[in-house]
């Protein structure tokens, strides 16, 4: 699948393959051209340049509802004069379905996101997990081999978010179609996907599973984004090293390290997140290098901001960013 | 600390004093006049049903109030195509904000002037010498003036839907302009094609809006006499006509029990129009 996006150029050149059954994530900062990507695939936006390919079908010129894919909308867009069958049956209505069949398959599909009890309501009577399933059930009644959803999650609240999450992807699983999820939080696209694709300016910086991206992050922005890494420079490359895989230790043999001072504790439960500025040139690494320590290890030890301590990290724990 | 009781009722004291003042009291005034008797000359306070069942026997009555529901049903009907035609073509085909509020503003236009006026304007442009007819003659189109034009109920209906247009596109807008984009992005989704989405998802969704224009037409046509004189050139009657002839006629209470037995009439119109509809969602 590859596509170029011209005029103002939200998305530039890229090319990406999913393979079938993939749950894929496109993850990036607002403005990246995540949502523009998926909005050309769903075929609500023109794609000034290249091919969108479905299986071996070119889909360019295709309408949706031609492509085989469906869209969940952010904010759901549930017709809010239908009740939630009628809203479900949209498709086989528009496609001249009778209306006992229509109805009765509504409500199957309803079933399969456990919503078959409030059938006779209106959108404006579920609450926002609800009408999440509703839309879901109305994006799956056209069988669509891709189901393109747009931050799906956002506007649910935390706990419910977690739920929805597992749901989406025990979905995915027994349906067997891809799903390709638009999101700009990391930790929705590492407990998804099996396919992280990080964008960034119109651009894909890295598409890799997520353990990949996450060990192995190709570029600086990358490191950031995902969170976790500590970008530093070392003899003129750009190096990332595991918040996790440093410690307040002083440098043995075979590995590497500075000496500091402690300028922010952070207790997040089973991690304590140590900042430490670089005694010297605080300036140079405005961000400061993290330490991420688990919680009992810390209190053995314990650090206060102010404190003088010396980082370290091993050397194999060092990875190379490109440029 | 327990608030004073009568403090909420002076709170609505104003708004309920001008209530009382120019709304009941005047319909009051008219009811109970229309109980009363007259003669060529004065009113005379009394409890009397002649004004009603005069009104109510007479085929003249009945001839009018057809008549001016026939109006109100061709008025709305074309206001309604016309009306939800602009109001869809500003709210969904004008893209930019600065155009659709240059739109709307160029569909206010007319009310810049009285009504009156605008009315008598159609005269020069309709007569039988007006500027249509010349025109048409000058081209060859017709042989003689077209006399329906003017002085006819295709001159009421036509003065009608050009004074009242607006008050139809106003709420549609109003309605369209509420509709999620995104809802007509997941119809095409789904599915849908133009004619769908508009019969599926836009109409049902403009009801409120349609309702309310609907309301303004049908009452404004309903209560009218001036442009039924103005354009029909005093051939046709409505019932505004026939209560405007009584007062000149210092017939007063006939006139007031006509103006019952009217507002009874639109009332039940709009009770309609509000049990099918609901309205309140939009206000």
């Amino acid at each position: 699948m590859t596509k170029r996006y011209g005029q103002a150029i939200a998305v530039d050149s890229i090319s990406l393959k999913i393979p079938a059954g993939t749950y894929c994530c496109l993850l990036g900062p607002s403005g990246c051209g995540k949502s523009s990507t998926l909005r050309m695939i769903a075929g609500h936006e023109d794609v000034s340049d290249g091919d969108i390919l479905l299986g071996n079908t070119v889909v360019n010129d295709l309408p949706p509802a031609r492509r085989g894919t469906a869209m969940m909308f952010q904010n759901y867009a549930l017709f809010p004069h239908l009740d939630c069958v009628d809203n479900v049956a949209f498709s086989l209505k528009m496609k001249g379905v009778g209306k006992t069949e229509r109805r009765a398959r509504a409500l199957d599909m309803l079933r399969l996101v456990d919503m078959q009890d409030y059938a006779a309501r209106l959108p404006s009577q579920l609450s926002g997990g609800q009408q999440q399933r509703v839309a879901l059930a109305r994006a799956l009644i056209t069988g669509p081999s891709v189901l393109l959803l747009d931050e799906p999650l956002s506007a649910l609240d935390p706990f419910l978010r977690a739920k929805m999450r597992e749901e989406l992807k025990r979905l995915q699983k027994e349906l067997g179609i891809s799903f390709i999820h638009v999101t700009h939080s990391q930790e929705e696209a590492m407990a998804l996907a099996d396919l992280v694709v990080v964008m960034n300016k119109g651009r894909i910086e890295q598409a890799d599973t997520a353990r990949e991206v996450f060990n192995h992050p190709r570029t600086a922005f990358v490191a950031r984004f995902i969170g976790g890494h500590n970008i530093l420079q070392d003899n003129g490359r750009t190096i990332s090293v595991r918040a996790d895989r440093a410690s307040l230790a002083p440098p043995a043999a075979g590995e590497s390290g500075f000496a500091g001072t402690v300028r922010a504790v952070e207790y997040l439960g089973s991690v304590v997140h140590v900042g430490v500025s670089r005694a010297g040139n605080g300036a140079a690494e405005a961000d400061g290098f993290l330490v991420a320590i688990p919680e009992n290890r810390f209190f053995t030890a314990p650090v206060a901001p102010g404190d003088p301590v010396t980082v370290s990290w091993k050397l194999e724990d060092v990875h190379v960013l490109e440029e | 600390m327990r608030t004073k009781s009568y403090i909420p009722y002076l709170q609505v004291a104003p708004l309920a004093f001008v209530f009382g003042a120019f709304l009941v009291v005047p319909i009051l005034t008219i009811i109970v006049v229309s109980f009363w008797d007259y003669d060529f000359a004065r009113i005379i306070p009394d409890f009397v049903l002649t004004n009603y069942q005069e009104l109510l026997s007479s085929p003249v009555t009945l001839r009018t109030y057809l008549n001016t529901l026939r109006y109100a049903a061709i008025v709305w009907a074309v206001t309604l195509v016309i009306g939800f035609t602009v109001a869809y073509f500003l709210a969904f085909h004008v893209r930019s904000d600065t155009w659709q509020t240059a739109c709307f503003l160029i569909c206010t236009v007319p009310f810049l002037t009285s009504n009156i006026i605008r009315m008598i304007s159609w005269i020069p442009f309709l007569g039988r010498n007006g500027l249509l007819n010349s025109a048409l003659l000058g081209a060859g189109i017709v042989n003689e003036p077209l006399e329906f034009l003017l002085f006819s109920d295709f001159a009421v209906i036509l003065a009608f839907v050009h004074l009242y247009t607006l008050f139809m596109i106003v709420p549609i807008f109003n309605s369209m302009m509420r509709i999620d984009r995104s809802l007509i992005e997941a119809a095409y989704d789904a599915g849908a094609r133009g004619l769908q989405v508009l019969v599926n998802i836009i109409i049902p969704l403009c009801k409120p809006g349609i309702a309310i224009g609907s309301i303004f037409v049908v009452t404004l046509v309903m209560g009218d006499f001036i442009t039924v004189r103005f354009m029909s050139g005093g051939q046709s009657a409505s019932v505004g006509l026939m209560m405007s002839n009584a007062i000149s006629l210092m017939q007063y209470p006939a006139a007031a029990a006509n103006a019952v037995i009217l507002l009874a009439l639109v009332l039940l119109m709009v009770g309609a129009m509000m049990r099918i509809v609901d309205i309140r969602r939009e206000l």
